[in-house]
């Protein structure tokens, strides 16, 4: 079923969509807010622009988008799958707490913020170039994979990475990493274990979007919560 | 009884948008309102507005000043000072169209006015102090009487509305020029009202701002000092006055003034090399007054140009696309598609980083501290 966004509004568009049974194509998106929110099956195909808030709430539905994603990609997404194929803007996969989002360019900032994990549930975030500051953000759980694909080493993540961090992992792929890390997060060079921890999501890129890391002498170094040195505080310290 | 910043307080975001053409063509005004139209969920209905550059060529050499009057009196009052600091050329009501959608507007008028000789003169003041002191006086002083247009060949057009509702009232597809913001309100902490919709303007500057200030009343107080009157009864206000204050009283460069209002982290200049730590530093310390805290995303449109500027930490959204000689800045990706669907580069500008268009003709100052 293919839907014509341009004929409405953000509400008349995902009541359309709720109203379909099974897979829909949407043509001419422009700023439709909130589609796919708590979808649970079927794929949703984009061609245009989507609004903020993209498949907020995704309960096991996949979202495909041709394009450029906007603000707030998988607010608080629970499962499924969205792929994009372009760049995402700011807070990609905010408080995830299940599922996978696949950004084939960049992604804006705090990207993955507040990221949980419970149980079965492991959310995974992965940026094929780079990532703005905030990266990771009081993540509780979950993985961020920034591929580092084309950009240099001081652009694949910005400042204050993984500040708060008290769970989960940050992967990042660069030759060296030249920009300062909060003292709360631990930084090193990912072993055998971690890499076949990581291994299908860059299978699974490089299938989505027909491309293999290029060989350009970038490894991956993974960045965890440092225990020994807790969250204090940052916004006062300004 | 309006209240004030502070009195009350409505929790919710706001849409601005931003064309322009370096080569200085002559965009008409119903593009932006289409670009605005994408954001509509942006904005309650509560305050829209523009703002466009290049618009007057006919009387590019005088001030155009629109104000808003609550009454008739008002006007005459107003009118009374005008004739006596001003040579008024032309004057005449701004053209509006009826719309169910725009209702209890103030009386709108236009005055092209240049200031009287003798008077400037005896001022001992140049010329735009001049201009920018009697628009603070009235604003202050004349109760109904609201001036929130007064550059050269520019103009700003607001009223109380969604902004595609705003732009059909003042019929902006009968205006052209090489540059437009454009703003749709969503009133946080203070009331929604004709005077409070954005741009603020000062002379050439104006600001269309999604965001809110919470170094607002530091921030007035110290540029109350310097003779501006926030009476306007919301935070943006002050933005436009502390840009009028950086780059026109104390002679900055935008890139400088960006850096004043939107200054890097003492950890981020504490990393710097030492000549431009040293810079970093000196900034930091003589402004802190004009620093803005708070989250914000800004439009500054000037004369022969735009400044698109992020708080630091980039608290709202700002997307900037180019297509040939085009540039386009706006909250969502989709208000720059609407206008130009295959843009040849689109960016998300990083906190801090201002981002500066100029006509193709002016020299470009943006990547300099002149500081030394």
């Amino acid at each position: 079923m293919t839907i014509d966004a341009g004929l409405y509004d953000f509400q008349g568009l995902n009541e359309k969509i709720r109203a379909e049974k099974g897979d829909v194509t949407i043509e001419r998106c422009l700023g439709h807010r909130f589609i796919g929110a708590g979808e649970s099956e079927r794929t949703i195909t984009l061609h245009g622009t989507p609004g903020n808030a993209l498949g907020c709430y995704l309960n096991g539905a996949t979202i495909v988008v041709e394009a450029n994603a906007q603000d707030q990609v998988g607010d608080t997404m629970n499962d499924g799958k969205i792929i994009i194929h372009g760049d995402a803007g700011d807070a990609v996969g905010y408080a995830m707490r299940g599922g996978e989002i696949y950004v084939e360019g960049s992604a804006g900032y705090r990207a993955g913020i507040h990221m949980k994990a419970y149980k079965d549930k492991k959310p995974v975030v992965v940026i094929g170039s780079k990532a703005g500051s905030f990266l990771g953000e009081y993540q509780a759980g979950g993985i961020i994979l920034v591929l580092g694909i084309g950009c240099a080493d001081d652009e694949v993540y910005g400042r204050f990475c993984g500040t708060g961090m008290h769970g989960g992992k940050i992967f990042v792929r660069a030759k060296e990493l030249c920009r300062v890390l909060p003292e709360q997060v631990h930084a090193e060079e990912a072993d055998e274990t971690a890499l076949a921890e990581i291994k299908p999501y860059l299978e699974a890129y490089s299938q989505y979007f027909d491309k293999s890391l290029p060989d350009d002498g970038k490894k991956f170094f993974v960045f965890t919560p440092n225990s020994k040195n807790p969250y204090k505080k940052m916004y006062a310290m300004n | 009884m309006l209240m004030k910043e502070g009195q009350v307080r409505i929790p919710s975001g706001c849409a601005i948008s931003g064309v322009f053409s370096r080569e200085g063509n002559r965009v008409p005004g119903d593009l932006i309102v289409r670009s605005m139209s994408t954001m509509h969920e942006r904005s309650n209905g509560l305050g829209g507005g523009f703002a466009g550059y290049g618009i007057y060529p006919e009387y590019k050499d005088l001030y155009a000043f629109h104000i808003f009057y609550d009454s008739t009196d008002a006007k005459q009052e107003c009118e009374k000072f005008l004739d006596h600091h001003f040579e008024v050329v032309n004057l005449s009501k701004i053209p509006t169209r009826k719309t169910p959608k725009i209702t209890n507007a103030p009386l709108i008028w236009r005055y092209f006015v240049t200031p009287i000789h003798n008077k400037l003169r005896d001022s001992q003041l140049d010329e735009k102090e001049f201009v920018a002191r009697c628009v603070v006086k009235i604003n202050h002083e004349f109760k109904g009487t609201y001036v929130f247009s007064s550059g050269k060949n520019m103009g700003v057009f607001k009223a109380v509305g969604y902004p595609e509702d705003v732009g059909e009232f003042y019929r902006l597809e009968e205006y052209a020029g090489y540059s437009w913001t454009a703003h749709g309100r969503y009133p946080t902490n203070t009331p929604g009202w004709w005077g409070g919709a954005h741009p603020f303007a000062m002379l050439d500057y104006s600001i269309v701002h999604n965001g809110e200030i919470s170094s607002y009343d530091a921030n007035r107080r110290f540029i109350e000092m310097f003779d501006y009157h926030c009476d306007l009864l919301t935070d943006t206000e002050v933005i436009t006055y502390i840009f009028d204050y950086l780059l026109r009283r104390q002679g900055f460069t935008l890139y400088e003034a960006a850096k004043v209002v939107a200054a890097p982290f003492w950890s981020t200049i504490g990393r710097m090399e030492d000549k431009e730590k040293e810079k970093f530093t000196y900034l930091r310390n003589a402004f802190p007054d004009v620093l803005i805290t708070g989250p914000f995303s800004i439009i500054l449109g000037f004369e022969g140009g735009l400044m698109a500027l992020n708080d630091r930490l980039k608290l709202r959204s700002m997307v900037v696309g180019e297509k040939g000689e085009m540039v386009y800045m706006a909250s969502e990706e989709c208000a720059i598609r609407i206008m130009e669907p295959n843009v040849d580069k689109i960016w998300y500008p990083r906190g801090g980083e201002p981002v500066v268009v100029r006509l193709n003709e002016e020299e470009d100052h943006v990547d300099q501290l002149h500081i030394s």
